[in-house]
């Protein structure tokens, strides 16, 4: 094989959004290996400007179809931290509810019909439909159980209705939370559990590459960290949210739309992976069984076990919503009204563990209840540098193998981060005013 | 895709992505209990977000997201070219949606504010719904698009057949399914002048309506604008609220 290299992967496909995958050697140096991101921006922090705290949820929900649910739980949190809007109980279950659901439908979705493919030699999921029928029927199952949960609590799962500034417009019934329950026990957890002998079977086609990074992820000491938490890094430590700025320190690259971040090294990562790293110990009995199983273990450097990390994730999500129904129906469900009556003005932020990683908001309000200033941080966007980094140091390792093989690992490489392109090129910075007024 | 028992010739249909967050495509994937049988009928020729393969031409194309980039003008000409028909799925695509909300602002302003100095390296134009650049055969609106209304235009076109296109307002979905008038309840709500089709979603989950559909035809804005700031809103907010999907649609008309 010639020391020569040049791929150009233009739209890469199964993942959402544009991105390009460029690599060239010359004479066995490497002299470019990058992701390039080519989504046209959407400057949705220009468009929040003056927006009333009713609507900037509505539409930062429309950042991202996949992620909805979670830019509108960050931008709800960070509302309500600017204006001092306390939740109730009742709230904070249901919301974390609704997280468990799409994060189990997100990581559904990546595994089986966007990675598996992979797997298998497959240039996508249709053609696996007659030959692994109830592997696909298993996936559509838990992918509607997922949704109905989204459904069910917010009105509809991608563009939730229902959650709003303070508590939620309409609460889910007795009986549809009881319903819910009995599908997670009877189809959910047997279908995950199904997913991790699919997995497992599948997993020897997973490459074996890996290096080291820095993982930053929410760290919650009570619970596995989804909904809450402060900012973990494996190489800082504890950073509160509030701070977030000192973490993701993000910089414009002229090959993406989307800004990268870096903060201890070159570049950290963020997701399943990093999250698993970083928690593994607070999940579910059934999670950290389904971990054993696939042979993912604690400090895991090889990124493409981010997609196994996805599959423990699924039992874990499966298992707390069982818990968080029991919880909710033992307190009795309450038609409260959401808390809409700001006792402060100034800013918030707000953080969330999406399926795809760790996400920023931060809003500032002016005294009428509008936008002054909005900055959001995607996953996605903060991942870029590092998919960068792996790039570098895997081409040179696999420089021997075709190049139709070299440029599999590497579209195999970017599918496993996940990447929600979309998401990440819609916002930069907006420097803030002075905060002294407010 | 099972080859045995499908009809001889299935139409092909492809996916294609502009300016967007890509919800309308995961919403046809959530149709987890109907997508098989749809599989029956079609055969998806091009979809980049789920599959590797690429087609030279398409009965019809499904096309979410604006166009805003110079890229995106070229893309969609191309696409015209090899489709017979062509579908706007979702807001974005069929109104401009929230896209436009940038429009409303200086474009140096916007780019400045997102990019800073760096603004000038992305190219950007103002976002636009397909039919701005190139002819549109229908359109299902929503944000995201409506299930209901994706899956009657799916099966008319896949029957050869004109879809029905919904022109009442939310209201009369929302009466039909006897809610309590949101402005009773002390909101204020835009289903009295946006297209109906979506089953009035939002107001039956208890949220106001916000327009993510489009206005009707020859909508009563005035009157709209009247009724919202009976109900506590000022002009400013009043206006503010109908530009949330609409801006392209009426840049000039609330200025």
């Amino acid at each position: 094989m010639s020391k020569n290299l040049d791929i150009n992967v233009h739209h890469l496909t199964r993942v959402e959004g544009h991105g390009n995958i460029v690599v060239n050697m010359k004479e066995g140096r490497l002299e470019k290996a990058e992701l390039q991101i080519v989504e046209a921006p959407r400057y949705f922090e220009a468009m929040l400007k003056g927006r009333s705290f009713h609507d900037a949820a509505i539409i930062t929900s429309r950042i991202c179809g996949i992620c909805s649910l979670g830019h509108q739980m960050t931008s709800l949190k960070a509302t309500e931290d600017a204006l001092g809007l306390e939740l109730s109980e009742q709230t904070i279950l249901l919301r974390k509810l609704l997280v468990n659901g799409a994060t189990l439908q997100s990581n559904v979705l990546h595994v089986y019909f966007l990675v598996a493919p992979d797997l298998l030699n497959a240039p996508s999921v249709f053609p696996l439909i007659p030959t692994h029928t109830d592997v696909i029927l298993r996936a559509l199952r838990m992918k509607r159980l997922a949704n109905d949960i989204g459904d069910i609590v917010s009105g509809r799962a991608v563009h939730p209705i229902t959650p709003v500034p303070g508590g939620f417009t309409k609460i889910p019934s007795v009986g549809e939370l009881k319903e819910i329950r009995r599908r997670l026990v009877e189809e959910g957890i047997p279908d995950v559990l199904e997913t991790v002998k699919t997995v497992k079977a599948l997993a020897g086609g997973i490459p074996n590459f890996v290096r080291e990074t820095e993982y930053i992820s929410l760290k919650d000491k009570n619970e596995y960290a989804l909904y809450e938490g402060d900012i973990y890094s494996s190489d800082t430590g504890i950073t509160d949210v509030h701070d977030y700025r000192s973490i993701t320190n993000e910089f414009v690259v002229p090959h993406s739309t989307s800004k990268h971040a870096k903060n201890a090294r070159s570049s950290y990562m963020v997701g399943a992976l990093a999250r698993w790293n970083n928690n593994y110990s607070q999940l579910t009995d059934t999670a950290l069984k389904a971990a054993e199983e696939l042979g993912l273990k604690p400090d895991c450097y090889n990124p493409y076990m981010n997609s196994v990390a996805q599959v423990v994730e699924c039992a874990h999500c499966a298992e707390d919503s069982i818990k968080i129904i029991d919880q909710l129906l033992e307190m009795g469900l309450k038609d409260e009204k959401p808390n809409q009556t700001p006792t402060k003005y100034g800013k918030g932020t707000g953080s969330n563990e999406v399926p795809r990683g760790i996400l920023f908001h931060e809003y500032e309000y002016d005294r009428r209840g509008n936008i002054v200033a909005a900055n959001c941080i995607i996953p996605t966007g903060q991942n870029l540098a590092n998919i960068d980094d792996d790039m570098k140091k895997l081409v040179p390792e696999i420089i021997g193998k075709s190049k139709a093989d070299i440029t599999k690992h590497l579209e195999m490489l970017v599918r496993a981060y996940d990447p929600c392109i979309s998401c990440s090129v819609h916002l930069l910075n907006v420097d803030f005013i002075d905060d002294t007024e407010s | 895709m099972t080859t045995q028992t499908a009809p001889k010739t299935k139409i092909k249909i492809a996916y294609f992505d502009f300016t967007s967050c890509e919800g309308c495509q995961l919403n046809k994937l959530n149709l987890e209990n109907h997508i098989l049988d749809l599989l029956e009928h079609v055969e998806i020729v091009e979809f980049r977000e789920a599959m590797d393969d690429k087609a030279d031409s398409y009965d019809v194309a499904f096309i979410e997201g604006s166009i805003s980039t110079p890229t995106c003008v070229e893309r969609i000409h191309d696409i015209r070219r090899r489709a017979k028909i062509l579908v706007a799925l979702g807001s974005c695509a069929s109104i401009g949606g929230i896209n436009a909300m940038k429009n409303l602002q200086p474009i140096e302003d916007v780019r400045e504010i997102v990019y800073g100095e760096d603004k000038y390296l992305f190219p950007t134009l103002p976002a636009m719904p397909l039919s701005a650049i190139v002819k549109v055969d229908y359109e299902i609106h929503g944000c995201p698009m409506s299930i209901p209304e994706f899956l009657q235009v799916f099966k008319a076109l896949a029957m050869g057949k004109a879809p029905i296109k919904p022109d009442s307002p939310v209201c009369v979905e929302c009466k039909l399914r006897e809610n309590e008038c949101l402005f009773d309840r002390g909101m204020v709500c835009l289903g009295p002048i946006t297209r109906s089709g979506c089953d009035a979603i939002c107001p039956s989950f208890g949220q106001f309506c916000t327009g993510c559909r489009g206005l009707v035809p020859n909508p009563n804005k005035n009157a709209m604008l009247d009724i919202l700031t009976d109900h506590g809103l000022s002009l400013q907010e009043a206006e503010k609220r109908l530009l949330l999907f609409n801006s392209y649609q009426h840049p000039d008309t609330f200025k």
